[in-house]
């Protein structure tokens, strides 16, 4: 494992996984789009950091120069890790895609609804008799990854395993490639052995629609297209949500005015929902630069990733006035907290539904809370940022 | 502001965020896929012309067309 040495000078030698980029990377990202559109670092093998939202989405709509073959920006280059259609670009990316979007339309993830709740409530019944809780350890963490177990017809109980497995592959590993082969094999093993079983005795689970899914040509997927679109689901549908839903407790822990809003006027949660996803919006996604071109007036070369930072987009003053504060009845917030272009993030109505979910189902039953001056709010390093320790007191201060 | 307005969603540029769907159900419904489409003809009836530009100012992609006639 290799530790980084820290940045001095952020402009030409930016790193995502430096402390204080963890801890609070706005100061930065306004730094570097104060400088340029785009700025490059020769760590990470030569990457590029499109700074505003222009760029960003020129960036994510140019498939002709960008690849998204690898979409985590790490030390080294390993062999790609297929996962259909995140890993897709065009002409296989449509069809890989398509089959994935009915099963998460709003109407369909509206079905889930009532296990969500009850997952919520299940949680919380675990803490409410006590005077307080680690919000992201306790409660945020687990509601993503019941949901999609319960989507794919994996035992919820398994949880801990994909959880240890996502932060091999997403933290852990951008800096040691052992710790990465090892959890990409173990994940897709498990994988295996549930498509297996679903030969002989087949289920209605989301496991079986992909197994049973054919191309247009009537042609079925093959198992390791069926074991990539899983590994993404499980990987891409876990710590976003635990840190979208991790940061919007965050926010209303420390924020008194927007919390008592929110009980008063249940009905502004949608605005509140889109607004917590621009401000502190997750994920931050990868391209490959495969040929020269030039973006918003900077050449960007071959050989070099692309850190494509939609939460630095969504911070972008050019398009969201007062981009740094938190209003959460925001009209007009085109946020790009789940890609642009093609890559839309495919469980965008789910992460929402689990979000408004889990917040209103929090707000019902501990409506006062607030931040735990003797514990400490930290951080996940890197693609996914979120709050993975969040101690809070409930009730009022005294 | 006496013309009638209509919605129009580019299929070109619509990506499924459902943005305008959720914030005027009563203009645009969501095909099998989850992308976007005007009901009918897209006109907006009497009454609900601002829930057509805010459809508008919230999709990321820029797919709906708000047109005066």
């Amino acid at each position: 494992m290799s530790d980084h040495a820290p940045v001095t000078d952020w402009v030409h030698d930016f790193d995502h996984t430096d402390p204080r980029w963890t801890e609070n990377p706005f100061p930065i990202w306004e730094e570097l789009r104060a400088t340029s559109p785009v700025v490059h670092t020769e760590r990470f093998l030569g990457c590029y950091l499109p700074t505003t939202y222009e760029a960003v989405k020129q960036i994510s709509y140019d498939t002709e120069h960008f690849s998204s073959r690898r979409i985590i920006v790490r030390d080294m280059r390993p062999e790609t890790i297929p996962a259909p259609p995140i890993t897709s670009d065009p002409p296989e990316h449509k069809p890989a895609k398509q089959l994935l979007l009915p099963p998460f339309t709003p109407d369909a993830v509206k079905k889930l609804e009532p296990r969500v709740r009850a997952i919520c409530n299940e949680l919380i019944d675990e803490f409410i008799e006590d005077e307080g809780c680690d919000v992201a350890a306790r409660y945020a963490k687990h509601i993503p990854v019941r949901t999609i177990a319960h989507m794919l017809g994996i035992p919820e109980s398994d949880s801990d395993l994909f959880i240890n497995w996502i932060h091999e592959i997403l933290e852990l590993g951008i800096k040691d490639q052992a710790v990465l082969s090892k959890a990409v094999q173990e994940l897709g093993l498990y994988f295996v052995g549930h498509i297996e079983h679903r030969k002989k005795h087949p289920t209605d689970d989301l496991i079986s629609t992909l197994m049973n899914a054919r191309y247009k040509n009537g042609q079925p997927l093959s198992d390791a297209h069926v074991q990539g679109s899983l590994r993404l689901l499980l990987i891409a549908g876990i710590d976003t949500t635990w840190s979208a839903i991790g940061a919007s407790l965050w926010h209303l822990a420390k924020t008194p005015a927007d919390r008592e809003r929110l009980v008063a006027e249940p009905e502004l949660l949608p605005s509140a929902v889109e607004e917590f996803l621009r401000a502190y919006s997750p994920v931050t996604m990868a391209r490959e630069v495969m040929k020269e071109t030039v973006i918003s007036g900077c050449p960007v070369r071959p050989g070099n990733m692309v850190l494509l930072s939609f939460p630095a987009a969504n911070r972008d003053p050019a398009v969201f006035p007062d981009a740094d504060k938190v209003v959460i009845d925001r009209k007009q917030n085109p946020h790009a907290a789940f890609g642009l272009g093609i890559h839309r993030c495919v469980g965008s109505n789910l992460a929402r539904m689990e979000m408004t979910v889990a917040i209103e189902e929090w707000l019902k039953r501990i409506p006062q809370f607030r931040l735990d001056p003797a514990g400490k709010v930290t951080w996940s390093e890197g693609t996914v940022r979120g709050p993975r320790q969040l101690p809070v007191l409930f009730g009022k201060s005294s | 502001m006496s013309g009638k307005l209509k919605v129009h969603v580019d299929q070109d540029k619509c990506q499924g965020h459902a943005r305008c769907k959720s914030l005027a159900p009563e203009l645009f419904e969501l095909d099998r896929f989850g992308n976007a489409h005007e009901i009918g003809d897209g006109t907006v009836p009497a009454g609900l012309e601002d829930k057509a530009w805010l459809a508008q100012a919230n999709c990321p992609e820029i797919a709906i067309e708000v047109t005066e006639e």
